[in-house]
């Protein structure tokens, strides 16, 4: 317990930047969490799920 | 002649004027002694106001008839509540549907109907890949860059063009068909009472014949939903009017339900991802909602918990306690 106060409550830069980072590391998973979710809801309706009826090569969106 | 006779009840609006003006006089000055106003003129002034409202009322009968100012055909019959999947909160599309609807708009609807705002690069990615927006687009011919000489040149058209139009002008547009101006599509749903309903229920509801006693103006159709009932547009859709690239059977319904889903992709393109945010944002908000009532309970819980007792005073005991 106080290894972590060490680390990050003690100095207010380190608890600025543990902040920052945390919200950004939340960002990124939640964004991820919920897009599946909601993947899952639409499977088989958004164009990622028909477009390879209609691509005919890969490089192209 | 007739100005001499307007003159006179003029002048007897005017004495009327006059004793409406003593009136307010006297009523703003309560305390002046001056003549008070006989019952006999205030009488005649209400009877002449309530004969003026009465006779223009009258007036306006004999003019205009018994007339409603909104029927029911002029509304037009109510769509019918459908239950569009894409409509639910956290649905996309259906991007099939919107290919499909695509396609009927292209080989039916854009004959008459443009749909301006709609540029093909809003295509790619949604219901187009890049190569077929590319090459759709190549088929129209747009104005490119005055060339050295300043003479425009047509061009073939890319992905940052719109989608042409049939006609290039209103006017031309209803003198192509028969005074009737087909609106453009862009944000028809929008732009509609009933929305996605009402299209459906408008590209279906024709009837074989028109009811009995219905009045059809010349060179209109019949249509219950159309507010009005007298619509320009004759029924379009057939069974098997197009054949659809994914072999879904091309019935009048189907494609009704796959263009105005199309349309309705074309008014509001940003849905899916509004949705999408919509409830990344509700998830996120109704934790932080409920992690702030904990916190506002825990807080409080000292003050709520508390209890104050009253001690009341010992019989016969005077001291007050320190």
């Amino acid at each position: 317990m106080s290894a972590l106060y060490n680390a990050i409550f003690r100095n207010n830069y380190t608890m600025l930047g543990a902040v920052f980072a945390g919200a950004f590391a939340f960002n990124m998973g939640y964004d991820t969490l919920m897009n599946k979710i909601w993947d899952h809801i639409n499977r088989g309706r958004q164009w990622k799920d028909i477009r390879h009826k209609y691509a005919t090569s890969e490089d192209d969106e | 002649m007739l100005a001499r006779s307007c003159v006179r009840p003029m002048r007897a609006f005017a004495s009327a004027r006059n004793g409406a003006v003593q009136i307010t006089k006297r009523a703003a000055s309560s305390s002046s002694g001056s003549s008070a106003e006989s019952p006999l003129r205030l009488n005649i002034a209400a009877a002449a106001a309530t004969a003026v409202a009465a006779g223009s009322v009258g007036w306006y009968y004999h003019l205009y008839g018994n007339s409603h100012a909104m029927t029911p055909a002029e509304e037009g019959l109510h769509p019918t509540k459908y239950p569009w999947v894409h409509e639910q909160w956290l649905k996309t599309f259906d991007h099939q549907a919107l290919r499909r609807g695509f396609q009927v708009y292209r080989e039916v609807c854009s004959s008459c109907h443009s749909l301006s705002r709609v540029p093909y690069r809003s295509l790619v990615g949604s219901i187009l890949t890049v190569d077929e927006a590319k090459a759709l687009a190549e088929e129209n011919e747009y104005d490119a860059e005055p060339n050295d000489q300043g003479e425009i040149e047509k061009r073939p058209g890319k992905l940052a063009d719109y989608l042409p139009s049939p006609y290039p002008n209103d006017e031309a547009a209803r003198f192509a068909n028969n005074g009737a101006l087909p609106p453009d599509l862009s944000l028809m749903v929008k732009a509609r009472h009933g929305g996605c309903d009402y299209i459906f229920s408008l590209l279906t509801g024709y009837p074989d014949e028109p009811p009995a006693g219905a009045q059809v103006g010349a060179g209109l159709y019949f249509n219950p939903y159309f507010p009005g009932t007298g619509i320009a547009m004759a029924r379009v859709l057939y069974n098997g009017l197009v054949e659809y690239e994914d072999e879904t059977p091309a019935t009048t319904s189907q494609m009704a339900k796959d263009v105005t889903e199309f349309l309705h992709w074309a008014a509001e393109p940003e849905m899916d991802d509004r949705k999408r945010m919509g409830m990344k944002v509700l998830v996120i908000t109704s934790v932080l909602f409920a992690m702030s009532v904990w916190v506002k309970r825990y807080k409080w819980a000292w003050l709520k918990s508390r209890k104050i007792v009253y001690d009341p005073p010992k019989e016969g005991q005077t001291k007050i306690r320190d």
